[in-house]
C-alpha cells in the first residue's frame, strides 16, 4: 500500500527530507561547514515548491535560534541547524526554549572547535552544549538521521514534553556520504507527526507573558519544575521510539548494545565511530575475545537505568571520547564514571581520547584501546589513577 | 512654545483609557522610560505581541509571578530583539499562508533600550531590517545601561557622567564620545519609516506609532526616555527634560517617511543646551568650555538634519 | 497572592503567566514619601497631569476632575511639576498616612 522507497541520500539530504515531510512552518539557519547541504537542499525545495515554509535568512546563529525561539512561541513547527562556531554562538539563546518550553527540533553537524580553525568532525561542539536542558540524540547512520528527525518532532511536541530536541550527527561522517535510506511515505510520516497545538501562543486573543524575570524567591523552583519534566520525558522518547518501530519497522533505544551477552569487556561509543566498534567487536570476538559494545543513542536526558543495565555484567569499560575537556579528560568517560560509581565498584573504566579534528579512528584503533585498557589495569597498583589517554597522535 | 502647542492640543479624552501595560510596575519613581511606554502601549492597542529585550523595562514589568503586560508580550535575552520579531512574524506568515490560523492584522513589535539597540543588539536589528520584516521596532533610549548600573553605552551623550565613564583626577569629561546616532543607521538600511519621539510630546508619539503600525515594513522609531536615577535629576522634571531635549536642539523630533525627512516640531530660536545640561546631575561637572563645545555640535547636527528636511 | 510561597507544581510550564495585567495586584504605593493633593477649584480639566503621570495612576471622576489612585501613585511630582493651573502641590506623607498605609 505504502510508497516506501530506498533512495541514495547524503546525511544532510536526509535531514532535509525529514523536515520536508515534517510540513515545517519556518526555517531560521545560517551556513555552516558542514551544515550547509542541509540548508541548501531547504532552500531547494522552498524555491521548487516541495516544502511551503518560510526561510529566515538570518545574519548570525544567534539569531537563527533567537528566530526559532519566536516563531515556536507563536505556535510554528520550526527547524534549525547548525555545528561548531555556529552552536557556540547561539549558545546563550539554546537556555531559552528548554526553559521556556519550545519544542524547537535542530540538528547539529558535529565538528571541532577552533583553534586552530579545523571543519572536520568531533564532539568538542556537542560536550560545550551538553547543560542545556534539551534531548539530545545520537544517529550513526544516514538512515538514523532521518529516522531520529522524524521522531524529535513527535517527542517534542508531546503535551507531556515540550522540550526542544537536537539530534546529532557526525560533520562529514554522515552529513557528507551518501547511503541508502528507506524514505517512508509521506503521508505515514503526517499520521506519525500531526500538527500540534502549542498550550500558549503569542495570540492578542490570549494574552500570556512568556519570559518573565525570576528573582531568588521563585528560581529554584522554576528549575525544579524544568528538571522533573526533563527526567519524565524519558519513557515517552522510548514511547515514540516503538511507535515508530511499529509503523515503520526500525526501533531505537537510548543504549543499544552490541555482541553484549556474555561480554567481560564493552567499548562505549558516540555517534558514527559506533560503526567502525562495530567491526572491531566482531573481529576482536572472531579471535575468540568476549568483546562488546555499547552505544549511547540518548545523550540527554542521561539514561542511567539503561545505561547500568547494559554494562551490569563486564568487568571492564573502555570508553571513547571525541572530544577534550581540558585538564579533566574525556567529557563522556567522566560523566559514565559518575553514572556508575554508586553501582559498579568493581569494574574498571579506561577513558581514550580520539578522533578529534576529523582524524579518522581504524577498527584498529578500537583494538588498540581495548588491549591497552586491559594492560593498563593489569599493571595498575590499586588507586591509581587511571587518567585519559590520547591516541593516534604523533610523539 | 512648544508646551502651548501641546496644551492645545490636549485631548487626552480622545486617547484610550486603556492601560496595556498595567499600573503597579516597579519603574523607579518618575521613570520616563516607563512613561514612554505607557505611550506607546496607548498607541498600540490590543492587536499586538511585544518582544522585550532585558533592561530596565522587561526587569520593572515582569517579576514573577506577575506581568504588567495586558497584550502578549515574549522576553527571552538582552541583543536578539530584532531576530525573535522575525520569528514570530514569520510564523505568522507561513500559518495565515498554510490556512492554519486566519490573518487578522496582528502587528508586530519589538521593545529595547538603547543597549539592547545601538550596541549589543544592532546586529540582529540590522539583520531584520534588512529582510523587510513587517515589524515596529521601538528603542527607549535613556543613554546608558540602566538596568545594570548606569554604564555607559554607544548612546550616552558626550560630556555624561556614567559608572563607566566616570569623572575622575584625570578624565574629568565623563563620557568622551559622541553619541552614536542610531536613527541615522535605520535609515540607511532604506526601510520605510523611521522617526524620534519624546514621551514629553505623547500625541506626536502616539502618532508616530500608529504610522510605524501601519506602515508595511519595518518602522524603527527612537524614543528619548528620560531617567532620574541615572541622569541625577529630581523625578518631577523629568517631562520637563524630555522637553528641553527638544527645544534645545538636542534631540530633534522628526520622520523619515520612504526617505524623505519631515521636521515634526521646529523652533525659531533653539535654547541654549546649557539650559537642558544644568538641570541634570551627570553633567554637572561639565566646564562653560565643554558646554561651548556641545552646543557647537549640537548646532552643527541640527543643520544638517535641516538641510535634510529642506532637501526634500 | 502568597506569591513568596507558591511551590514548583503550582508553575505554569514554563513558568508562563497567564493572567494579563497581574501585577496591577501590585501597591506601587508603599514607595511613596509625598502625595499630590489637588485643588480642584483652579483645574480647568485639560487632563495633562493625566497623561504625562508614569504610573498611569490619575483617572478622571465623574465631574471630570483628575484625582491620582494612591494604591499606585509613587509621588514622583511629574502631575504637579506639569499641571498648568497650579493646582497639584506635593506634601509629605503624614505619619498617619504611613500608618493607614501599612494596612
Ligand atoms: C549578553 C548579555 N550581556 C550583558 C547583560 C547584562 N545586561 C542586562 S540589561 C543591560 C543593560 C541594558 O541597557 P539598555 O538596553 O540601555 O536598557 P535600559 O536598562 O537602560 O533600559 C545589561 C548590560 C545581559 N543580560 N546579557
Ligand atoms: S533606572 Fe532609569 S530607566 Fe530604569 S527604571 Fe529607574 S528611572 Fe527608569
Ligand atoms: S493638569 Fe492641572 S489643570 Fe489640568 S486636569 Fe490636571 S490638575 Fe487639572
Ligand atoms: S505624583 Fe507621580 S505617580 Fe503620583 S499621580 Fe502624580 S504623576 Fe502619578
Ligand atoms: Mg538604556
Amino acid at each position: 500500500m505504502t510508497k516506501r522507497r530506498i533512495v541514495g541520500l547524503e546525511g544532510s539530504f536526509a535531514i532535509a527530507e525529514a523536515v520536508r515531510m515534517a510540513n515545517v512552518d519556518v526555517i531560521s539557519a545560517y551556513p555552516i561547514t558542514p551544515q550547509t547541504h542541509i540548508v541548501e537542499r531547504l532552500a531547494e525545495m522552498i524555491a521548487d515548491g516541495e516544502l511551503d515554509a518560510e526561510f529566515i535568512c538570518v545574519e548570525s546563529e544567534h539569531s537563527a535560534m533567537s528566530a526559532c525561539v519566536g516563531a515556536s512561541a507563536a505556535g510554528a513547527r520550526v527547524f534549525t541547524c547548525s555545528a561548531s562556531q555556529g552552536l557556540e554562538l547561539m549558545h546563550e539563546v539554546l537556555y531559552i526554549p528548554s526553559s521556556m518550553r519550545l519544542p524547537i527540533v535542530a540538528v547539529a553537524a558535529n565538528r571541532a572547535l577552533s583553534a586552530p580553525l579545523s571543519v572536520w568532525c568531533d564532539h568538542s561542539d556537542v560536550m560545550a552544549i551538553r547543560d542545556i536542558g534539551w534531548i539530545q540524540i545520537f544517529a550513526e547512520n544516514n538512515q538514523q538521521a532521518f529516522d531520529l528527525t522524524v521522531c524529535a518532532y513527535r517527542i517534542a511536541e508531546d503535551k507531556e514534553v515540550l522540550f526542544p530536541a537536537m539530534v546529532h550527527m557526525d560533520g562529514f561522517y554522515l552529513s557528507h556520504v551518501t547511503e541508502g535510506v528507506m524514505l517512508p511515505d509521506e503521508e505515514e510520516v503526517a499520521q506519525f507527526i500531526p500538527d500540534y497545538e502549542y498550550p500558549f501562543v503569542l495570540d492578542p486573543d490570549n494574552p500570556v507573558s512568556m519570559g518573565c524575570y525570576g528573582p531568588p524567591f521563585i528560581y529554584p523552583e522554576a528549575k525544579k519544575a524544568q528538571e522533573v519534566d526533563f527526567e519524565k520525558t524519558k519513557p515517552k522518547i522510548q514511547e515514540v521510539w516503538n511507535e515508530f518501530g511499529d509503523t515503520f519497522g526500525r526501533s531505537y533505544s537510548p543504549v543499544e548494545e552490541y555482541q553484549m551477552e556474555d561480554a567481560s569487556i564493552a567499548l562505549l561509543t558516540m555517534g558514527s565511530s559506533g560503526e567502525t566498534a562495530m567491526l572491531a567487536a566482531d573481529e576482536m570476538r572472531a579471535e575468540g575475545r568476549e568483546v562488546g559494545l555499547v552505544r549511547l543513542r540518548l545523550w540527554r536526558p542521561f539514561p542511567f537505568k539503561e545505561f547500568r543495565e547494559a554494562v551490569k555484567d563486564v568487568e571492564l569499560l573502555v570508553v571513547l571520547d571525541r572530544a577534550l575537556s581540558f585538564g579533566m579528560g574525556g567529557p563522556v568517560c567522566s560523566e559514565v564514571k559518575s553514572a556508575l560509581y554508586e553501582k559498579r565498584k568493581e569494574l574498571n573504566i579506561v577513558g581514550f581520547i580520539g578522533g578529534l579534528g576529523g582524524r579518522d579512528i581504524p577498527i584498529d584503533g578500537f583494538k588498540y584501546m581495548v588491549n591497552r585498557a586491559v594492560e593498563r589495569v593489569k599493571a595498575a597498583e590499586w588507586g591509581e589513577e587511571m587518567g585519559p589517554e590520547m591516541i593516534g597522535v604523533r610523539e | 512654545m512648544a508646551q502651548e502647542q501641546e496644551e492645545k492640543l490636549f485631548l487626552p479624552r480622545f486617547i484610550t483609557t486603556d492601560e496595556n501595560f498595567a499600573p503597579g510596575h516597579r519603574a523607579c519613581i518618575g521613570c520616563g522610560e516607563a512613561l514612554a511606554v505607557r505611550h506607546v502601549c496607548k498607541a498600540l492597542g490590543n492587536n499586538v505581541i511585544i518582544v522585550n529585550a532585558t533592561g530596565c523595562i522587561e526587569i520593572f514589568s515582569s517579576l514573577l509571578p506577575l506581568t504588567s503586560w495586558r497584550v502578549p508580550w515574549i522576553h527571552t535575552l538582552f541583543e536578539n530583539v530584532g531576530a525573535v520579531v522575525s520569528g514570530i512574524e514569520s510564523a505568522y506568515k507561513a500559518r495565515i499562508r498554510k490556512g492554519k490560523i486566519e490573518d487578522r492584522g496582528v502587528v508586530f513589535v519589538g521593545f529595547a533600550g538603547d543597549g539592547g539597540t545601538s550596541d549589543i543588539g544592532l546586529q540582529a536589528l540590522s539583520g531584520a531590517m534588512e529582510r523587510g520584516h513587517n515589524f515596529l521596532y521601538c528603542c527607549f533610549d535613556n543613554e546608558a545601561y540602566m538596568n545594570t548600573g548606569i554604564q555607559r553605552s554607544s548612546s550616552t551623550p558626550y560630556g555624561a557622567w556614567t559608572t563607566t565613564a566616570p569623572v575622575g583626577k584625570k578624565s574629568i569629561v565623563g563620557q568622551m564620545t559622541w553619541k552614536k546616532n542610531m536613527p541615522e543607521i535605520a535609515v540607511a538600511h532604506r526601510i520605510p519609516y523611521v522617526a524620534t519621539a519624546s514621551p514629553s510630546f505623547p500625541f506626536d508619539l502616539m502618532d508616530k506609532v500608529k504610522r510605524g503600525m501601519e506602515i508595511e515594513g519595518p518602522a524603527y522609531l527612537h524614543i528619548f526616555s528620560v531617567c532620574p536615577t541615572g541622569w541625577r535629576c529630581p523625578p518631577e522634571i523629568t517631562v520637563e527634560i524630555g522637553r528641553l531635549v527638544v527645544e534645545t536642539g538636542i534631540f530633534p523630533l522628526y520622520e523619515v517617511i520612504n526617505g524623505e525627512y519631515h521636521l515634526s516640531v521646529d523652533f525659531p530660536e533653539l535654547k541654549p543646551v546649557r539650559e537642558y545640561l544644568k538641570k541634570q546631575g551627570r553633567f554637572r561637572h561639565l566646564t562653560e568650555k565643554d558646554i561651548e563645545r556641545i552646543q557647537a555640535r549640537v548646532e552643527e547636527e541640527y543643520q544638517r538634519l535641516k538641510e535634510k528636511v529642506g532637501g526634500k | 497572592m502568597g506569591k513568596e510561597k507558591i511551590g514548583w507544581k503550582e508553575l505554569e510550564i514554563g513558568c508562563v503567566v497567564t493572567e494579563p495585567g497581574s501585577a496591577a495586584s501590585y501597591k506601587t504605593g508603599e514607595w511613596r514619601s509625598e502625595r499630590p493633593v489637588r485643588d480642584n477649584t483652579k483645574c480647568i480639566k485639560c487632563g495633562i497631569c493625566y497623561i504625562y503621570c508614569p504610573d498611569a495612576c490619575i483617572r478622571e471622576d465623574e465631574e471630570g476632575y483628575f484625582e491620582a489612585d494612591l494604591y499606585y501613585c509613587k509621588g514622583c511630582g511629574v502631575c504637579a511639576h506639569e499641571c498648568p493651573r497650579g493646582v497639584i502641590t506635593m506634601v509629605e506623607e503624614e505619619e498617619e498616612a504611613k500608618e493607614e498605609k501599612e494596612k
